[in-house]
C-alpha cells in the first residue's frame, strides 16, 4: 500500500508535465493528450511521442519506434503469465492493456509475496495507482499548458529534453545501455544534421542498441535484466520501487 | 478543438497491446533469443537520448538543420547530473526549469 502511494505521487508528477509538455511542444489538443493517455498509455513512449510529433515524423516511423519501446511489456507480459492462469480470457486481455512497468513491479511483487494470484493485486496497482493519477493529472497538465502563453518565459520548452534525458538516466544499468544511449545521441545528432531530425531519431533509436550490443556481455556488469522486477524500477517513472531484487526468476519461469 | 492525432494514439495502442498481451494470452510461447532480449534492453537508453540530444543539438529552420549550442545543454546536463546523484527525475525537471529560466533572465539563450 505505501509503495502504490509512491506510484500514485509519481504518476500525478509526470502525468501532470506528460499534459504540459505535449500541448506546450507537442500542440496537443486536450482531447489528443487524454486519448494518448487513455488509449496508448505508454509513459515513456507517449512522452517520446510529444518529440516525434514536433519533429515531423511520419506515423509508421512512431509506431515502429512505439513497438521497439514499449516491446519490453513482452517480458513483463510473459513473467506474469504463470500468475494468471486459469483467469478467463477477457481479464488476461483487460489486464494487458494496464500492464505498465509499476503495475508489474508492485503486482508480481505482491503475487511472489502471498504466493498466488490475487485480483487485488493486481487491479489495484493498476487502476488506482497507475492509470486514474495518470489520466487525472494529464488533463490538469494539458489544461495548464492552454494558459500559457509563451513557454520559454517559463523555462517549459526544456522540460521535454530534460525528461528524456532524466528518464534516460534510470535506464542506464549497465555499459551495454551506457554506449547505446551515447550512441544513439551521436547517431542521432549527426543523422539530423545530414537528413533531418525525423529521420535522426528513427537511426539513433535503431543503431544505438547495436553498437552498446558491440559491448561483450561479460564486460557488460548489467544490474538488472530486462523483465525482472528491478527492470521495471529501472523502466518505471523515477522512485519506483523495483520489487524484491535482481535475483528474481526470468520472465516465464514459474512461480 | 484537433481530433487529428486522436488515431495515432490508437496506432500506439496497436503497436503496445501485442507486447503487453502476448505472455498473458499465449502463456506457451518460446521466450525470445537472448540477443533480441538484449537488443530490447538497450532501445530505450538509445531512444530517449536520440531524443534529447537532437531536441537541443539541432535546430531546423526553412528545412535545414544547424548545431546548436545554448541554455538548454546546461539545462539538460544538470537534469542528468541530479537524476543520477539523487534517483529523483522531479529534482532534475525543477532544477533545469529553474536554470533556464534564471539563464533567460540574465540574458543567456
Amino acid at each position: 500500500m505505501i509503495d502504490g502511494l509512491g506510484i500514485v505521487v509519481s504518476a500525478m508528477g509526470f502525468g501532470f508535465v506528460y499534459g504540459l509538455t505535449a500541448r506546450t511542444v507537442g500542440h496537443f489538443s486536450p482531447v489528443e493528450a487524454m486519448a494518448m493517455s487513455l488509449i496508448a498509455f505508454g509513459g515513456a513512449a507517449q512522452f517520446a511521442a510529444i518529440g516525434y510529433v514536433a519533429s515531423g515524423l511520419a506515423w509508421p516511423a512512431i509506431a515502429l519506434l512505439t513497438f521497439l519501446l514499449n516491446a519490453r511489456h513482452a517480458l513483463y507480459s510473459a513473467a506474469l503469465a504463470p500468475w494468471f492462469r486459469g483467469r478467463s480470457f477477457a481479464e488476461r486481455a483487460a489486464a494487458a492493456h494496464l500492464l505498465t512497468d509499476e503495475s508489474f513491479a508492485l503486482a508480481i511483487a505482491h503475487f511472489k509475496r502471498v504466493g498466488r494470484y490475487d485480483a487485488i493485486g493486481y487491479w489495484y496497482p493498476a487502476i488506482v495507482t497507475t492509470l486514474i493519477p495518470w489520466n487525472i493529472a494529464t488533463f490538469a497538465g494539458v489544461m495548464l499548458g492552454d494558459a500559457i502563453v509563451e513557454p520559454s518565459r517559463f523555462g517549459i520548452d526544456v522540460i521535454f529534453p530534460a525528461a528524456m534525458a532524466g528518464l534516460m538516466v534510470g535506464l542506464l544499468t549497465g555499459r551495454r545501455e551506457v554506449v547505446a544511449a551515447i550512441a544513439g545521441a551521436a547517431i542521432g545528432v549527426g543523422s539530423s544534421l545530414a537528413v533531418g531530425p525525423p529521420i535522426g531519431i528513427i537511426a539513433g533509436g535503431i543503431l544505438g542498441p547495436g553498437v552498446g550490443l558491440l559491448v561483450p556481455a561479460s564486460r557488460a556488469n548489467e544490474e538488472a535484466p530486462i523483465g525482472t522486477p528491478a527492470s521495471a524500477g529501472h523502466f518505471g517513472m523515477p522512485r519506483t520501487p523495483s520489487g524484491p531484487g535482481t535475483n528474481d526468476p526470468r520472465p516465464g519461469q514459474r512461480p | 478543438m484537433s481530433f487529428e492525432l486522436v488515431p495515432l494514439a490508437v496506432l500506439m495502442f496497436a503497436m503496445t497491446y501485442p507486447s503487453r498481451a502476448i505472455g498473458l494470452l499465449n502463456p506457451a510461447l518460446e521466450r525470445l533469443p537472448g540477443r533480441a532480449l538484449a537488443y530490447l534492453q538497450l532501445v530505450g537508453p538509445a531512444v530517449l537520448a536520440a531524443l534529447a540530444a537532437v531536441n537541443v543539438m539541432v535546430a531546423t529552420t526553412d528545412g535545414r538543420s544547424a548545431f546548436v549550442i545554448g541554455l538548454p545543454w546546461l539545462s539538460v546536463v544538470a537534469c542528468i547530473a541530479i537524476v543520477r546523484w539523487r534517483q529523483n527525475l522531479f529534482l532534475g525537471l525543477a532544477a533545469a526549469v529553474a536554470i533556464a529560466i534564471g539563464g533567460r533572465l540574465a540574458g543567456l539563450h
